[in-house]
């Protein structure tokens, strides 16, 4: 074996990272998977908490950077699939405890025993982030259908092609389909316009996500969540599978384009 | 020999500029420059070059002399000393170029090469954060998405889409342009000159904005109209 790695960037914070982290982690778990989660969001730990484990954490990243356990010892196994594990963040520490090269030594041990490698990133631009791409194989870049999160997803895009991470796939997440077809919502096609670059996921907005991660649990489990299905989707997409977007071809040119929200403050 | 002679043509004639050291060397020099190349210089107007050097109206004029004899005529000769000020002035030699530009260690390229300060290519989509800076025009194949910035001493040209900022003519120099398929900017600035990007009606067309009358305005761009 050996795994693929998936580092789930955004740049702004509260986009949903750690969520997508656990979906497509239960999702490509749930495909057969042997997959590790690891969260290297470093003393602002909570992919623990979405995925329902922290009270089973003995050990974390940190631990295995400094030496104080077997990297076997920090993985906790999840409580529904067999096959997705986390790796828990530090929580009293903060992003200075691991460097990207120990992420690289970290991961380059895991890949001989798993499929897929996950990595949830911090928001921001700064060590946290850079800690989470080193060892990426694959960039996975979130972002809400608004205009503050688009630009830091350009921001953070320019920054992995600058790493030579290649420029990533986008996963858009929290549509509204009902306000994009009032056209109170930037459409998929303004924002693959400004990022121009592939798109493997639309999440609908789903209280479901919400009522899954407050449980603990995955969202891509559950048969009837919309945002669910939409993450099995990506998981698919992800294994090579061609699977086709719903709600792409709801947006039918009822949007504004990206240039008449720049509003005017003057003549020329 | 130390330092070479450089020559340039210029609409007035050779401008032949000589670097700094002993005028014994130099004169030698550039005589033998002109013996070597008969062809070239024969029947040319020489303009000389020779920065604060001192020489007196004796020594200009065996040059003139001198040049003579090769069917070269001294035109002008260009010096920031007084003592060769007055001396090319005593021998009717012009001390400046035609052109507007005055001072006279500026660079007169060949006519057959473009005037202008040099340009980068960027074949690239700058993206949020990325900012390029650069004294001379810079050209753009790619977008400039919001975010991105652009300050250039000259004109800005984008082969695709202007969204973020773009500064052109940065020094000050109102004359420089801005020219995008599609002219989109968060701001645009052109010298001392700032606008904002007013909301497009349907499809991007090639514009270029200028300052027109202390106005920073876009228009559509025609390729058949010189501007």
């Amino acid at each position: 074996m050996s795994a693929t790695i998936i580092t789930i960037t955004s740049g702004k914070g509260g986009v949903g990272k750690t969520t997508a982290t656990a979906n497509l982690g239960a999702s490509l778990a749930d495909l057969g998977y042997r997959v590790v989660c690891i969260d290297a969001d470093i003393g602002l730990r909570n992919l623990d908490v979405v995925m329902g484990l922290e009270n089973r954490i003995v050990y974390d990243l940190v631990d295995v950077v400094e030496g104080h356990c077997k990297l076997r010892q920090a993985m906790i196994r999840d409580k529904h699939l067999q096959d997705l594990f986390l790796i828990p963040a530090a929580q009293t520490r903060d992003k200075t405890a691991v460097s990207p090269q120990d992420m690289v030594r970290i991961t380059d041990e895991l890949r001989q025993e798993s499929d897929w490698i996950l990595i949830d990133s911090p928001a921001g631009i700064e060590r946290g982030f850079r800690n989470a791409i080193a060892p990426a194989d694959l960039v996975l870049i979130i972002t809400n259908p608004e205009v503050s999160a688009v630009r830091d997803a350009d921001r953070i895009i320019g920054l992995i092609e600058a790493e030579e991470k290649g420029p990533g796939k986008l996963i858009l997440n929290r549509v509204k389909p009902e306000m994009v077809r009032r056209g109170d919502m930037l459409a998929t096609d303004d924002i693959l316009d400004v990022l121009a670059i592939d798109l493997i996921g639309v999440i609908p907005e789903d209280e479901a996500i919400l009522i899954a991660t407050n449980r603990g649990t995955a969202a891509s489990l559950d048969s009837k969540s919309k945002a669910g299905k939409a993450y099995r989707n990506v998981a698919r997409r992800l294994n090579g599978e061609e699977v086709p977007f719903e709600i792409l071809q709801a947006n039918d040119g009822f949007f504004r384009r990206i240039s008449r929200i720049m509003k005017p403050g003057g003549e020329r | 020999m130390k330092a070479s002679l450089s020559i340039k043509g210029t609409q007035d004639g050779l401008l032949v500029s000589i670097p700094e050291g002993d005028w014994g060397d130099a004169r030698p020099a550039l005589l033998q420059m002109i013996d070597e190349q008969t062809d070239f210089f024969q029947g040319a107007r020489l303009i000389l070059q020779i920065e604060q050097r001192a020489l007196r109206a004796a020594d200009l004029g065996s040059l003139r002399d001198a040049l003579a004899e090769r069917e070269v005529n001294l035109w002008a000769v260009l010096s920031s000393s007084d003592v060769t000020k007055i001396a090319a002035a005593d021998l009717g030699l012009a001390q400046q170029l035609s052109k507007s530009s005055s001072s006279g260690d500026e660079d007169v390229p060949f006519e057959t090469m473009l005037y202008g300060d040099e340009a980068v290519l960027v074949e690239k989509t700058l993206r949020s954060g990325h900012s390029i800076r650069h004294p001379g025009h810079v050209i753009i194949l790619g977008d400039i998405n919001p975010g991105a910035e652009v300050i250039a001493g000259g004109n800005v040209m984008v082969w695709g889409r202007l969204r973020g900022m773009v500064h052109a003519g940065a020094a000050g120099d109102e004359s420089s342009k801005v020219y995008a398929l599609d002219l989109s900017p968060t701001q645009l600035r052109i010298a001392g000159q700032i606008a904002v990007s007013p909301t497009r009606r349907g499809r991007p067309k090639p514009e270029v904005a200028q300052i027109r009358e202390g106005q920073l305005v876009a228009e559509e761009w025609q390729s058949n109209r010189r501007r």
